[in-house]
């Protein structure tokens, strides 16, 4: 089977190609990159005046699958990445039960493939069942396809722990990615700790509860000399953290989401739910930071923390209704309006933020980049459509997104994962 | 009198000085009322005041319910156990059910910050904020305004120290906001775990010497200590507490003569308040009860009557 994308602006991380190109397509793979190419029998897009780029990769999203089919399937998050110009999403393991094992992580890789839309990597749980006990048979899960461990939704607490699952995954070859919380500082808090908890009568989730657990997170992988990810990077303090390590040389790497670049805790006032989020939306101070460390390259990527959440539960009060928010199809639109109209990033900035960059992180070296050779994972967009977030609009399964209503620039046009057209907006 | 055009009473942070003045004079109208030999005016008449209330309070509701009366008003009691919401009914179904039996105000109280403001984004009656989480308690703030200027003839450049856990309290937020709006020197004072971020950009000085706070106010607010917190850790006794933040009438000694006391109750005597001083010639604490019904008759009576 052979695509042929016609008249395409190519935008990789390096750069905007100066001249306008077909790419070709087949069996899954760029074959060759030129102009005025010519293919009997190929299908063929026209990408004329638009951009296409490396499909989008992210690095924490929440399919829900299995347990949680009412809030997302691993069908309807694929549609969902697709539309967001996503082509690989990597799944984080609190499903119900937690993907902490090859019979899980097996699962999840045939599910993904039967739907066929997008690559879905399961991303297995660093602790069995998530318990903060046991390490999970770690060599068993990578030989699956598993890439990345994580115990997302909580850190891992016990430091002993954390040490040894650092030592032990570099042997496998396997990132672990940490969500940074000590829970005993948080507790029960749902929004960040300062004025605005203070003004509204809301418990507080202080920052420094980030930073405790980023900051042993730091000493660990330079004590051990191992690599560490941070995951949906939220204050000012994590970044200067995360820039001091890099500058010692410590293997560490770290992304942002985009409602900490686009939000700050002042839309709280409003008591929609949709806002409570893990980390919580932070000062405009921090959101500054996040995006000065998007920058200066102290946080690599931008990952989505794409989490579903039914309408029922949303519409419980603060305290009680779960936290995240859907993220997959907003964060291209994101990406554009807040750092790139902004002059933040350079497109091609946010084309490594949002593609190269993580599959560096996670060794996926044929994707992120449009080369001869390299997977036929592309996106076609608009960098200059202006759209309106519309809650009917969304392929995902639930609704909890606060940026309805919002308009946005850039806009996904076409997603195709491994030469196959997943979502074309006509 | 400009004409009211609030159906709501969320928070006092959205009402102007002159609001609340008005709430003030009318609530002045409606004490007058309650001292009466026939306790009722026709006020509101054939309307139909709620009390939804997720979280128990005896005296807030009966206060309410009262005030409602005494306007002439029907009302009705819901209670609604938490455990209800964990069976998958979420609160606006609850607060749906009630507004589709043509209710016309909703009298609300809730363990969680926001809920009223929810409510009122979401259905057409008139919700009146009767405790949101640590957030609000409006109506207490405003009939502690009452007191102080119905004792003092004045707020403007009155000195008031709130005694207690500032951090989870409603009332002295709302107290913090409401006096402040209207002139009133505020001094938070307690354990510093106690005390929340950025309190002084809500215009509340912080003082953590009772002492001092008695030394330097007019008006002595003191909070209930919950027992809870000591197990938290917030601070580390309670036996500590009442030694250092407890108000008896030999502390009392070290303030102006004639300084108030006040409480929103309940209290625990003999940790943050002596008997001595709760029953003593200074407390206006029955006197708070009294003005409850006042002012929250003032509340009712504007908010069904707003012109929008
Ligand atoms: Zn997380």
């Amino acid at each position: 089977m052979m695509l042929l994308i016609k008249n395409a602006k190519i935008v990789n991380s390096d750069g905007i190609d100066d001249r306008i190109k077909d790419i070709l397509i087949q069996d899954g793979k760029i074959v060759k990159i030129g102009e005025n190419l010519k293919s009997d029998g190929a299908d063929i897009i026209d990408a004329k005046g638009k951009f296409v780029s490396p499909g989008f990769i992210d690095l924490h999203a929440h399919f829900r699958q299995p347990g949680q089919e009412y809030k997302e399937t691993i069908e309807t998050g694929s549609a969902a990445a697709a539309k967001g110009g996503f082509t690989s999403v990597f799944c984080m393991p609190n499903t119900k039960p937690p993907i902490d094992n090859i019979a899980l992580v097996d699962f999840i890789i045939r599910e993904g493939k039967r739907v066929g839309l997008v690559n879905v990597y399961p991303v297995g749980a660093i602790t069995k069942g998530q318990q903060d006990e046991e390490l999970t048979d770690m060599f068993e899960m990578r030989r699956a396809g598993c890439l990345m461990l994580s115990d997302d939704g909580k850190s891992v607490h016990n430091s002993h722990l954390m040490r040894m699952a650092l030592q032990y995954s570099q042997m496998v070859g396997i990132l672990i990615s940490e969500h940074c919380e000590d829970p005993l500082l948080s507790k029960t808090g749902v929004v960040n700790e300062g004025y605005f908890s203070t003004l509204l009568g809301m418990k507080g989730d202080p920052a420094v509860s980030e930073t405790t657990i980023i900051s042993r997170d730091i000493e660990l992988a330079h004590y051990l000399d191992c690599r560490i990810h941070f995951a949906h990077v939220s204050t000012k303090r994590s970044v200067e953290l995360i820039r001091r390590a890099k500058t010692d040389g410590v293997k560490v790497s770290a992304e942002a989401c985009p409602h900490h670049f686009s939000l700050t805790e002042k839309e709280i006032r409003s008591f929609n739910t949709n806002l409570k989020v893990k980390p919580p939306l932070r000062s405009e101070e921090d959101v500054a930071e996040i995006k000065r460390g998007l920058k200066d390259g102290t946080i690599d990527c931008i990952a989505t923390d794409h989490a579903p959440h039914s309408q029922e539960e949303k519409e419980l009060d603060f305290d009680q209704a779960p936290s995240g928010m859907i993220g997959l199809e907003t964060a291209f639109g994101l990406g554009i309006t807040e750092l790139v109209d902004a002059k933040i990033l350079t497109l091609p900035q946010l084309i490594d933020k949002m593609s190269a960059s993580p599959a560096k992180i996670t060794g996926l070296s044929a994707k992120g980049k449009i080369a001869e050779g390299m997977d036929a994972d592309l996106t076609v967009f608009d960098s200059e459509a202006p759209w309106q977030v519309k809650a009917a609009g969304f392929a995902s399964k639930s609704k909890n997104s606060p940026f309805i209503g919002k308009t946005l620039k850039g806009l996904v046009l076409a997603t195709i994962c491994g030469g196959n057209v997943v979502y074309n907006v006509e | 009198m400009v004409e009211w055009n609030k159906r709501h009473l969320l928070d006092v942070e959205e009402l102007t000085k002159e609001e609340i003045q008005q709430v003030l004079d009318t609530a002045k109208s409606f004490k007058e009322v309650s001292s009466r030999d026939v306790k009722k005016v026709p006020a509101l008449r054939g309307k139909t005041v709620v009390m939804l209330f997720f979280e128990p309070s005896t005296r807030t509701r009966t206060s309410f319910e009262l005030a409602a009366k005494r306007l002439s008003a029907d009302t009705i009691n819901i209670a609604v156990s938490s455990s209800s919401m964990s069976k998958g009914e979420t609160i606006l179904d609850t607060a749906r059910n009630v507004e589709a039996m043509n209710v016309d105000a909703i009298v609300v109280r809730h363990g969680s910050s926001g809920v009223p403001q929810i409510l009122a984004n979401n259905l057409k009656s008139s919700i009146i904020n009767a405790g949101d989480g640590c957030r609000s308690h409006p109506t207490q703030a405003l009939l502690d305004m009452f007191t102080i200027k119905e004792k003092l003839g004045k707020l403007e450049g009155i000195k008031v120290g709130i005694v207690g856990d500032i951090m989870h309290s409603r009332v002295a937020r709302s107290n913090v906001v409401g006096l402040t709006k209207m002139g009133v020197e505020v001094t938070v004072c307690g354990p510093s775990t106690l005390i929340p971020f950025g309190i002084e950009k809500l215009g509340a000085k912080v003082c953590y010497s009772v002492e001092e706070v008695i030394k330097r106010s007019d008006v002595l607010m003191l909070l209930r200590i919950q027992k809870e917190r000591q197990k938290e850790n917030y601070f580390p006794s309670i036996r500590e507490y009442a030694m250092e933040f407890g108000v008896n009438a030999e502390r009392l000694k070290k303030g102006k003569k004639e300084l108030l006391i006040m409480h929103p109750g309940p209290m625990n005597r003999g940790i943050e308040i002596s008997s001595d001083v709760a029953d003593g010639p200074q407390s206006l604490i029955l006197e708070q009860v009294t003005n409850g019904v006042a002012v929250r008759m003032a509340v009712l009576y504007l908010a069904l009557g707003a012109k929008e």
